[in-house]
């Protein structure tokens, strides 16, 4: 049976951080893959902000702050080793503010991230119905030595993390629900002074950060030119500790955060190669984090490297 | 490739992942958390001769002779220390290596510890207005102390001061009673520290916990838990090291804990308590500001937060009396309407404008803002680690920790003094483009705490450790111009803070060269 291809939705995981924009492309995070020697590229905005935010478990607003933002611009890009072997790798730019207070904004390229997303088992019921569970791994790590240190306003937290996820999805006629689980493994990190507090005196410049637990379920409207889906995710750091009363968030806090949104994407009828993608979320609850309000759209070209006897469409199945 | 073949190799991948997963150690790397035991170059078997700072002299406080080394009761606890040892616990183990680092390094990462943990500004009331925390109600929402850099340089000489001066006395009795270690009275005792010939009574641990845990009633009264924990930890370490019998231990707490009582009587008629001041007066910094036809300092905070410690300048100090702080005290700032000033504020713009990452760096190894142990805290921890290669006695840490504690003390009030003399505004205040790269401390600019601070740090550590002369001037200046690079400070403030510092830290040197130390 021919496959179809289609791009992948590429969407910022954004905000559910004190800083926003911590780039998890959910390339990673969604059931499509990649035909064969298939190459897709491209780029994706995101907009998020945020006017209060979880003092530890206190919600509150910060008049010093203001309303944070943070936006980045990010290219992506995935390939079809084999139909059920894709590799994807990722990059934004971030740039932050807060509208109030004198805090001094941060920009900067962020961290390049590389997974492997493996489609372990496709199985089609004879009703037609679809069931495919994958295996991912991918690492993280920052491109340059951004300031870590200076949240809500730093670009990002600095570790290098390995995602371990398994995912499972379920097709019925055009209509599915995906759900996932994701270990990260998070690395120390070094910030630029060598003392610090968190519950207690730490000589050193090195900061140990927690690792986490992600987990999502997407559900919607698969067809061949339209992707349309509501997805809640949910992040959990495994340790860490609270902001206490009016300090400032530290890398290492316990940053937790629900979050729902929704996401579509729009394969051109006449130019299948290329497709557009737009996107809203917003944190529903949290720890640690702001109440991000996220807005993204992108645009991604898709093309075959070798010579193919498929069509050089996005067709979606 | 065959699909099956990529297929393990994706499998394989995801094997190695999660291997690094479980293979990676996280802990990390803490600067004193394995030092060696302390092992003095110098016993400094005559500090009970030093020049004490608040005793009158060093027997004071009477400390009665101890009883024999042949008396039953002493033999009992010889046999206390026997017992302990014969079932050592890992905890027992642990605490042994952490105080036989040093007990007064120890406690000085203590005081770092509960000034990182109380360095927090309180969250308005309803109304703007902000709650002033309460020593006689320390748990209760805003926690006592808010330890800023003023509170906690006070906290820092204090206890440094009330340890070296306890300390004086104790080593005066050390060598009036001449009463031997238990390893030395009893060879079968066990040691787990290096050995010394240093008469054991009163034991010098217990004479800092003892002082310690009295002065840290007063700054942190609030975390007595925490303190009284350690202070048995500190105690109980030297019966289990078998370095001293219950006795020396008993002795030297209450003569710590009666040399301490001085210090507190003294702190709390030194004027802090009057430093927060109240709303008239800080209307009136503001309003003599204006009659002297210049722009005053506002807060930059929503709302607009009261000064820090505008009355901080004058606090009794142990250096400067306060006609020495009035001698110190700055030549006036440039005018705000000055082209001086528009020409130094513009410098600050040029330096937040385009932020390279090494002065970011800069900026964020020396902001020591909210939530850590401040400058002065920072300060120790540069000193504490030149120390520990110094292999000094427990009298000389504690001595040269009282210079520089005194000095960072006498510091800030000279600089505070400065500060709401001038009541000059910060430069995001004359020109709100200014963005910053650390917090905006809420007092008025000139002259720099951190330049002031780090001034006299530099030059009493200088004269304690001259072969680092270099490397603290180079710090002390880097110091004063991470402000500068972080948008809070101009140029004049830093000069002028350092050069107010340095003048501060000579008082300490003065003091030195005649303790009786050098």
């Amino acid at each position: 049976m021919k496959k179809r291809t289609m791009l992948k939705t590429i969407v910022m995981a954004a905000g559910s951080m004190m800083l926003i924009g911590s780039a998890a492309a959910q390339t990673e995070q969604d059931a499509i893959m990649m035909n064969k020697n298939q190459l897709c590229g491209g780029f994706m905005y995101n907009h998020g902000s945020w006017k209060d935010y979880w003092e530890g478990t206190l919600k509150r607003e910060n008049l010093n702050l203001g309303t944070v933002t943070a936006q980045s611009m990010m290219f992506m890009a995935n390939y079809g080793i084999t139909d059920n072997l894709n590799i994807m790798a990722g990059a934004p730019y971030v740039w932050t503010h807060a509208s109030a207070g004198t805090l001094h904004g941060m920009k900067g390229i962020q961290d390049v991230s590389v997974t492997l997303k493996w489609r372990a088992l496709n199985f089609k019921f004879a009703n037609n119905d679809k069931l495919a569970v994958y295996a991912m791994g991918g690492i993280s790590t920052p491109l340059d030595n951004y300031v870590i240190d200076f949240l809500p306003l730093s670009i990002g937290l600095g570790s290098t993390n390995l995602t371990g996820r398994v995912m499972v999805d379920y097709l019925h006629n055009r209509f599915f629900a995906t759900a996932w689980g994701s270990y990260i493994f998070r690395s120390n990190v070094k910030i630029d002074r060598d003392a610090y507090y968190d519950e207690e005196l730490h000589n050193s410049n090195e900061v140990k950060m927690p690792d986490q637990v992600n987990l999502q379920l997407r559900t919607g409207y698969r067809g061949r030119y339209l992707i349309a889906e509501a997805l809640l995710t949910q992040l959990c750091t495994l340790g860490g500790f609270d902001i206490t009363r009016n300090n400032m968030p530290f890398p290492s806090n316990q940053m937790n955060s629900t979050v729902a949104g929704i996401n579509f994407k729009y394969t051109l009828k006449q130019l299948t190669n290329i497709s557009l993608l737009a996107g809203a979320n917003y944190t529903i609850h949290g720890r640690n984090v702001g109440q991000t309000t996220a807005f993204n759209g992108g645009v991604f070209y898709a093309f075959y490297t070798k010579k193919s006897s498929r069509k050089p469409t996005n067709n979606l199945q | 490739m065959s699909m099956k073949r990529n297929n393990i190799f994706a499998g394989a991948c995801l094997v190695l992942i999660a291997a690094g997963i479980f293979a990676c150690n996280k802990d990390i790397n803490d600067r004193t958390a394995d030092l060696p035991a302390l092992q003095p170059a110098s016993a400094d078997e005559d500090a009970g001769t030093w020049k004490p700072i608040l005793l009158t002299s060093a027997d004071e406080f009477t400390v009665a002779a101890p009883i024999p080394t042949n008396a039953p009761d002493y033999v009992a606890q010889i046999n206390e220390i026997k017992a302990t040892q014969a079932n050592l616990s890992d905890e027992e183990k642990e605490i042994v290596k952490y105080w036989s680092a040093g007990g007064v390094l120890r406690w000085n990462e203590i005081l770092r510890e509960l000034v990182a943990k109380h360095n927090l500004p309180p969250y308005q009331n309803d109304d703007g207005t902000y709650p002033i925390p309460s020593a006689a109600n320390p748990l209760a929402y805003p926690l006592f102390p808010f330890a800023n850099p003023p509170y906690a340089s006070r906290a820092y000489a204090y206890v440094s001061a009330a340890q070296y001066d306890a300390l004086v006395a104790a080593y005066h009795y050390k060598a009036l009673y001449n009463r031997k270690s238990p390893y030395n009275v009893d060879s079968s005792v066990q040691v787990l520290i290096p050995r010394n010939t240093l008469p054991s009574y009163p034991s010098e641990d217990a004479v800092i916990a003892g002082a310690a845990v009295e002065m840290l009633k007063l700054l942190f009264p609030g975390d007595q838990d925490y303190i009284q924990m350690k202070a048995e930890q500190h105690k109980r370490s030297r019966i289990v090291a078998g370095a001293n019998v219950r006795s020396d231990i008993d002795a030297g707490e209450a003569l710590g804990r009666a040399v301490a009582q001085k210090f507190v009587a003294r702190a709390r008629t030194d004027r802090a308590g009057a430093a927060v001041g109240n709303p008239e007066m800080w209307k009136k910094l503001e309003d003599d500001c204006i009659a002297r036809g210049e722009e005053p300092w506002y807060s930059l905070e929503t709302p607009r937060r009261p000064p820090m410690l505008p009355a901080f300048g004058k606090v009794k100090g142990f250096l400067c009396d306060s006609l020495t702080v009035i001698a110190f005290r700055a030549d006036p700032p440039p005018s705000v309407t000055s082209g001086k000033m528009k020409e130094e504020t513009q410098e600050v713009y040029d330096f937040i404008a385009n932020p390279t990452r090494e002065r970011t760096k800069i900026v964020h190894y020396w902001a020591d803002g909210v939530g850590t142990s401040t400058p002065p805290g920072h300060w120790d921890a540069i000193a504490a680690e030149d120390f520990i290669g110094k292999n000094y006695s427990e009298v000389r840490w504690a001595r040269n920790f009282a210079l520089l504690n005194m000095s960072l003390m006498d510091a800030a009030i000279c600089c505070w003094d400065t500060k709401n003399f001038y009541f000059n505004p910060r430069p995001s205040q004359l020109n709100p483009a200014i963005k910053t790269l650390t917090g905006v401390p809420n007092f008025p600019s000139y002259i720099s705490g951190h330049s002031t601070f780090s001034g006299a740090a530099a030059t009493i550590l200088s004269h304690l450790v001259p072969e680092r002369a270099a490397a603290y001037e180079e710090m002390a200046n880097e110091a004063s111009l991470s402000r500068m690079y972080g948008g809070i400070h101009y140029r004049s403030d830093c000069s002028a803070g350092l050069s107010v510092g340095r003048k501060v830290g000579n008082m300490a040197v003065d003091r030195a060269k005649t303790d009786g130390a050098d």
